[in-house]
């Protein structure tokens, strides 16, 4: 992994993968750690997304390193025109490693080919975010004690979803079963299923949000992205169907965690947040480790 | 007609013979295959009749030679397209177009989001080929479908 730009979570194969979760753990075991001393960390985001930009800005501080860039392109030269390889080939020179969130999809592919020091991508339009796919393995891993053979609920947007998509197609090293809740325009796309048939990984499909969820390992709640309506009645009516709640987790298993990938609109009802089974928070915690880990392996500093 | 088909492949000494062109493609088949910067002499045909193609191209050009990477560019735009490798007036050789692995530039992303259509990038693309001949981006990943390939160069 030194050297290595993290763009897509195809990247890391399943034992790299592990190895970062391993690291992880070691990071949130001891987060401070001046490792980082000396080491300039561009962060370059072409597109506001306050959360992501904090929580690495957050992995890099408690390592002891120091933080150039900007959060959002207007601020920066791009704004008066620059391509992106000339921001990046500059920037380069200043840094020893870019964390690049973009709107444009194959952003950062494009970044590593120019690049002298790695990229990490933090998100390119709806492509890739392969951060957030490794600190959800590490936040199911914590939770569940492995990453093997468990009962996966996927509920939401599964169609425009990209944190869906990576974290189906990691997860699928590890022999899980899958289950999509999903109003039918919103459904898993064909490649998805493609890619677990030609792996032999069982997954089912639902379009009602019932009571099939007290078998879950895992629900992962996904946010309704008003834009993918073009009828915003539809929008209103869909929002309120795939919504959890408190009283929906009665019966469910002990081990049971809900994930999400944060910021919610309305998909999981508050009441739920007091729930031992709600880890949304802890989740985006973990994130703090799971990119001390990933930035610290690409500098080869673990 | 003896007399028509001989003009359609009139003998060149030395050179190579691309036959069954889709008459319509003939000038992205001269771009993609660079063939403006040839000094010896070319020849085209359009517009001939074929059984296949309906209306298809021909050129032939004196003492130049491809190598099968340049060739399997030819995928879409000719993919039927037939290769004569002429010596001393005679076919020493025959070639096809193969499907290659990667497609570099030629082709336009069908995604309006992707890097490559927004800043001056060389598209670069994994050809899936089963039937037809879909291009995967490797910068976006998307797919663009045969029949919404866009020629670009
Ligand atoms: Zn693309």
């Amino acid at each position: 992994m030194k050297n290595r730009s993290l763009v897509s979570i195809e990247d890391y194969s399943k034992d790299e993968i592990l190895r970062i979760l391993e690291l992880s753990k070691h990071f949130e075991k001891n987060p401070n750690q001046k490792i980082l001393d000396g080491k300039v960390i561009a962060s370059l985001f072409f597109e506001p997304s306050t959360r992501t930009r904090l929580s690495f800005e957050s992995a890099v501080s408690k390592l002891g390193g120091s933080i150039i860039g900007f959060s959002e392109a207007g601020s920066s030269s791009v704004s008066k025109g620059e391509s992106l390889k000339d921001t990046i080939l500059t920037v380069s020179k200043y840094s020893d490693l870019i964390v690049m969130r973009h709107p444009l999809e194959g952003a950062a592919k494009y970044a590593s080919e120019v690049s002298r020091v790695p990229i990490v991508n933090a998100g390119d339009g709806a492509n890739q975010h392969p951060t957030q796919t490794l600190l959800d393995l590490y936040s199911i891993k914590k939770t569940q004690g492995t990453l093997s053979d468990l009962n996966i609920f996927l509920v939401g947007d599964l169609k425009y979803g990209r944190t869906v998509h990576s974290l189906l197609m990691a997860l699928s090293n590890f022999n899980p079963v899958f289950n999509f809740i999903a109003h039918p325009k919103l459904r898993i796309p064909i490649e998805y299923k493609l890619y677990l048939d030609e792996l032999g990984i069982k997954y089912y499909e639902h379009t009602e949000f019932t009571d099939i969820i007290s078998r879950a390992d895992i629900i992962y709640m996904t946010r309704l992205q008003r834009e993918r309506f073009s009828d915003p009645v539809e929008y209103e009516k869909t929002k309120n169907v795939y919504v959890l709640r408190n009283e929906m987790l009665e019966n469910t298993k002990d081990n049971l965690r809900i994930l999400h990938p944060l910021p919610r609109v309305n998909e999981i009802n508050e009441d739920v947040d007091s729930n031992p089974k709600a880890y949304y928070f802890e989740q985006a915690e973990n994130g703090v480790y799971a990119r001390q880990a990933i930035i610290s392996s690409i500098l080869g500093l673990s | 007609m003896k007399e028509e088909k001989k003009l359609q492949v009139s003998a060149i000494k030395d050179g190579t013979v691309i036959d069954h062109i889709p008459a319509k493609n003939l000038f992205k088949v001269i771009k993609i295959l660079n063939l403006v910067s040839l000094e010896d002499p070319v020849t085209f045909g359009s517009n001939l009749d074929s059984s296949k193609l309906g209306k298809k191209a021909i050129i032939k050009m004196s003492n130049k030679y491809f190598d099968d990477e340049e060739i399997n560019k030819l995928i879409l735009v000719a993919p039927q397209a037939r290769l004569n490798i002429i010596k001393d007036y005679q076919v020493i050789q025959k070639k096809q177009v193969k499907v290659p692995e990667r497609i570099m530039g030629i082709a336009k992303c069908v995604n309006p989001k992707c890097i490559t259509n927004n800043e001056n990038v060389v598209t670069k693309f994994k050809v899936m080929y089963n039937k037809n001949v879909d291009l995967k981006c490797l910068y976006c990943e998307k797919i663009t479908d045969q029949d919404h390939i866009e020629i670009i160069i």
